[in-house]
């Protein structure tokens, strides 16, 4: 049945794509980006990063200042929304109030004038695939939040769109109820081999859910990327602070032969150099706190590692790990992740250690931005 | 009621002050059904002696025109002022444009400006027109009136409305005119029926303006008991206004059986 629903998936151009309101506010600043047929890319950054405007303009709500959108090659930038063939879920799900669960899942197929019988049989297929199939007589507010978000869904594949976009559907859930539905949206996705732009704000969602990542912030991209790629090497402070926890030491940058060296307050650290690297001025040396190791001595520091003396503030339990947030004299903090079987120092006084290949030397955040 | 003494005290002098000013407000109307029911050729009350004449003299077709003419007026000014405000309503509540703020005005000015003032201004048009004493006369006269009845409530109702409703229909294949109709439509419906059914009231009790536009052949229920009223002191219109009490009443009660049958939210 649900080999039924699918079909060719649909891929995206954003060209030079920049919106900016009458007011002067740029939603989006000249867009590039490249949407692969059959792929889950979330769109991924704060409030008014502009990632929801790209939502927008794609499905024809908001049309560009500049720029054009392609599927599939064609410009779809004089088509109206209803004529685009993208399904849509929406935050608060827009389901009609005033329509049974059916009568709202078959209402795209009733546009297209489809045969009653076959909506109904269409209907039924997609009902069972969310498996709302004994709901569909009741109204939207007869239903669980969780039961309209996948009415919602419901409604947006029924009709076999090429390319959904679904903007921060899960942020009305409670967290437990989002876990069972990110799932559920990945099975979608793979049973119907279609492609999907996914907005959030919720980094952990996106690490969860996605083939590919892109960091919106100040109508741009930062950073675009597999969930690991922008895990592993962030190209700037802002994505390795946004995307999981990272610890940041901001100073002057000069280069080594393999390594980048950065001088701040708190004393001299290494991390690997790339494209992202300044080539002077001011850089971030960034690690993971899974990365980092506490040490009671300098004599314990392995040799060559990056070290900074800190003082134990709090200790987290996190069931299957610790958390350890330690103060930096120059009034910074140090995240570090305790396994289960590391010993955590007794003193509060420690020196937070990390290898110079756990950590990289980038783009440092704006003042604004700190 | 475990309530304590003071409170039980004051509680039930609200309800004794509730009681008397609701029967100060519907006493005078219910005078008139057995004045309605009197002997007498006058308003004298309490009736001396009792009759049904005064509704069989209703089926005087001086009666019969002028209340098939109210129901055919009023029953236009409702379409009409639910096309008109409806239509209206939309431009005001969607358009950002600084010129609604102006004809939301111009729309309501009518219920401003003294009705006698307008009444004048519209029957020396009318006059020109040779709409005096014409059906339509009286249906634009009164649509005019009545538009604010449907404005009001209907831009109310698409204030609140949910916009994405209307992007989640598009996004599905719909276009602007079936999204208007499947859904925009059905959910401020109740406004827009609310709305009708004022404007309909407004213009089947309408004096002022009726005065005006009356011709001897051509005028409406109000027109007529006033006449009989001032011209003539006819009781007949005690009968005519104790049915339209009755009307009313039946109204009210089914309204509200209407409303106590609507589907609860968390009936499965």
């Amino acid at each position: 049945m649900t080999q039924d629903l699918s079909r060719t998936a649909a891929g995206v151009q954003f060209v030079g794509v920049s919106k900016t309101y009458p007011t002067g506010l740029t939603a989006i600043a000249q867009l590039d980006l490249d949407i692969r047929p059959g792929e889950f890319l979330t769109l991924l950054g704060p409030s008014g990063s502009g990632k929801t405007t790209a939502l927008n303009l794609l499905a024809g709500f908001q049309s560009p200042t500049t720029g054009q959108i392609l599927v599939d090659g064609k410009d779809i930038g004089a088509l109206p929304p209803y004529k685009r063939d993208i399904g849509v879920v929406f935050q608060h799900y827009a389901l009609f109030p005033h329509m049974t669960v059916r009568e709202n899942t078959g209402y795209p197929l009733k546009q297209r004038r489809m045969p009653k019988d076959e909506i109904a049989r269409r209907v039924d297929d997609v009902l069972r695939m969310v498996a709302l199939e004994a709901y569909g007589d009741r109204l939207p507010r007869q239903l669980s939040g969780g039961q309209q978000q996948r009415v919602a869904v419901a409604r947006a594949i029924v009709f076999r769109p090429r390319l959904l976009l679904m903007d921060e559907p899960l942020g009305a859930l409670d967290r437990k109820l989002r876990e069972s539905v990110q799932l559920e949206l990945k099975r979608i996705h793979r049973d119907l081999g279609v492609t999907i732009v996914f907005v959030t704000h919720d980094q952990e969602e996106a690490l969860v859910m996605s083939d590919r990542i892109a960091i919106f912030d100040q109508g741009r991209i930062r950073q675009i990327g597999t969930a690991s790629a922008l895990y592993d090497a962030p190209v700037s402070q802002f994505v390795a602070q946004f995307l999981g926890e990272s610890n940041c030491l901001v100073g002057k940058v000069d280069h080594l032969p393999r390594l980048s060296r950065v001088t701040t307050a708190a004393g001299v650290f290494h991390g690997v150099t790339s494209d992202a690297t300044p080539q002077h001025g001011t850089a971030a040396v960034v690690t993971r706190p899974e990365r980092c190791r506490l040490f009671t001595a300098q004599s314990e520091v392995p040799e060559g590692w990056n070290q900074v003396p800190a003082r134990i503030r709090d200790v987290v339990y996190l069931g299957a790990l610790r958390k350890v947030v330690a103060d930096l004299r120059d009034g910074g903090t140090f995240t570090v992740i305790f396994q289960p079987d590391q010993i955590l120092p007794a003193a509060p006084d420690v020196l937070v250690a990390f290898p110079p290949d756990a950590a990289r030397v980038v783009l440092a955040d704006g003042p604004k931005n700190h | 009621m475990a309530d304590t003494g003071p409170q039980t005290a004051s509680s039930r002098l609200l309800k004794i002050l509730c009681v008397l000013i609701a029967l100060w407000l519907v006493l005078p109307l219910f005078i008139i059904v057995p004045i309605s029911f009197s002997g007498e050729d006058s308003f004298s009350f309490p009736p001396r002696t009792w009759t049904l004449a005064r509704y069989a003299s209703l089926a005087d077709p001086a009666w019969t025109s002028a209340v098939l003419n109210s129901l055919a007026v009023a029953a236009l000014v409702a379409v009409l002022s639910a096309v008109l405000g409806t239509l209206a309503a939309f431009a005001i509540a969607r358009s950002r444009s600084g010129v609604m703020a102006l004809v939301r005005a111009l729309i309501l000015s009518p219920q401003v400006v003294p009705i006698v003032v307008f009444g004048l201004g519209l029957y020396l048009v009318f006059l020109r027109w040779n709409m005096v004493g014409t059906l339509w006369g009286f249906v634009i006269a009164h649509t005019v009136l009545a538009v604010p009845f449907v404005v009001i409530p209907v831009s109310a109702a698409l204030q609140t409305f949910d916009r994405s409703l209307e992007r989640a229909s598009a996004s599905l294949g719909a276009g602007p005119m079936a999204t208007f109709r499947q859904v925009t439509l059905p959910i401020i419906r109740p406004a827009v029926l609310s709305g009708a059914f004022l404007a309909f009231l407004s213009s089947f009790d309408e004096v002022v303006l009726a005065l005006f536009l009356k011709s001897p052949s051509y005028y409406t229920l109000p027109v007529q008991l006033y006449r009989r009223m001032t011209d003539t002191i006819d009781p007949t219109v005690a009968a005519v206004a104790t049915l339209e009490l009755c009307l009313v009443i039946a109204g009210v009660v089914i309204a509200l059986i209407l409303q106590s049958r609507r589907p609860s939210p968390d009936q499965s």
